[in-house]
């Protein structure tokens, strides 16, 4: 079951989890993937190897899809 | 999956489009310029304290205030870049807090989890070098373990629970090592036991860890001269 986290103030928010052969659910999480981007948020995956990439559309074959805040020099 | 994959770096190098990236090549520089600059500003003063003594012992008051200012200035420049990992005001409720611990433990392997429960300081090995991040910056241990970079960086949001905070530039750093070091201001690189004694001291183990984990490609890291340094209250 890969899921969509989402770092907020409440900790952290799983809003949508899907499976590789319920492209239903899928549709409604790269939805809800999209709404979350376009609000300012970024989407890192985590890959097989346990590395992270920047992505711009919620992948169907990654495990964890995180939304994260951009980052600035303080 | 390769598709929706983005190469091109971190999205926020675009806000800091004038910066050259912050790779090995640079951050070498940084250091051979800080240790010029460092020898600088404190030579003359040991000169002065040195000359003072041999032209007449009894002006060793004004040879003293010489010697005072060659110690005092390196050591206010490694407060600037201590400061960086200092924890912030707690911002979020108990439950936020906790749950976005969780996220971080589960992004972290065993040892860094350990380390980040008692020092509030995150540990990753990067490519550049040993990484330990704090709220609203990172250090970078490297030359094993004997420099230090230290960098002011945070997410924009400053409601986000600890843990998220941290959890933001662990997730930065893991997608683009050199694109987070160019995005995040650079404050001091300096001697790590500088920065050691400036810590706050639940945040010296995790120092103490990233040296150790350092030195595991440098066999001769200062661990032991750090441990004899004299503790700042």
């Amino acid at each position: 079951m890969a899921r969509l986290v989402r770092m907020d103030r409440s900790g952290h928010t799983e809003l949508a989890a899907w499976t590789g052969t319920d492209q239903p659910s899928y549709e409604r999480a790269a939805a809800l993937f999209d709404e979350q981007l376009a609000g300012g948020y970024m989407g890192i995956a985590r890959l097989a190897d346990d590395s992270y990439e920047q992505v711009k559309r919620l992948p169907a074959d990654a495990e964890l899809v995180l939304l994260r805040r951009p980052i600035a020099g303080g | 999956m390769r598709q929706e994959l983005e190469r091109g770096g971190l999205p926020e190098l675009a806000q800091v489009w004038w910066r050259e990236p912050m790779d090995e090549r640079r951050l070498k520089r940084r250091e051979r310029v800080a240790t010029a600059y460092t020898a600088v500003y404190v030579l003359p003063f040991c000169v002065i304290g040195f000359g003072l003594l041999l032209v007449d012992p009894w002006l060793f008051p004004v040879s003293l205030w010489s010697f005072v200012h060659a110690w005092v200035i390196p050591e206010l420049f490694a407060h600037r870049g201590a400061r960086v990992v200092f924890p912030l005001r707690k911002s979020a409720g108990e439950r936020p807090e906790r749950t976005a611990l969780g996220l971080l433990g589960d992004l972290l392997d065993h040892e860094p989890r350990e380390l980040m429960l008692g020092t509030g300081l995150a540990m990753e090995r990067g490519r550049l070098g040993v990484w330990l991040f704090g709220e609203a910056g990172a250090l970078l241990l490297r030359s094993g373990g004997w420099r230090v970079h230290c960098f002011c960086v945070r997410v924009e949001d400053a409601e986000l629970p600890r843990g998220d905070r941290i959890a933001h530039l662990l997730l930065a750093l893991r997608e683009d090592e050199v694109g987070f070091a160019t995005v995040a201001n650079h404050a001091f690189t300096g001697a790590t036991w500088r920065v050691y004694r400036r810590l706050k001291e639940h945040q010296r183990p995790a120092l103490e860890a990233a040296i150790a984990a350092s030195s595991a490609e440098r066999p001769t890291a200062p661990s032991r001269t750090i441990s004899q340094a004299p503790a700042r209250s």
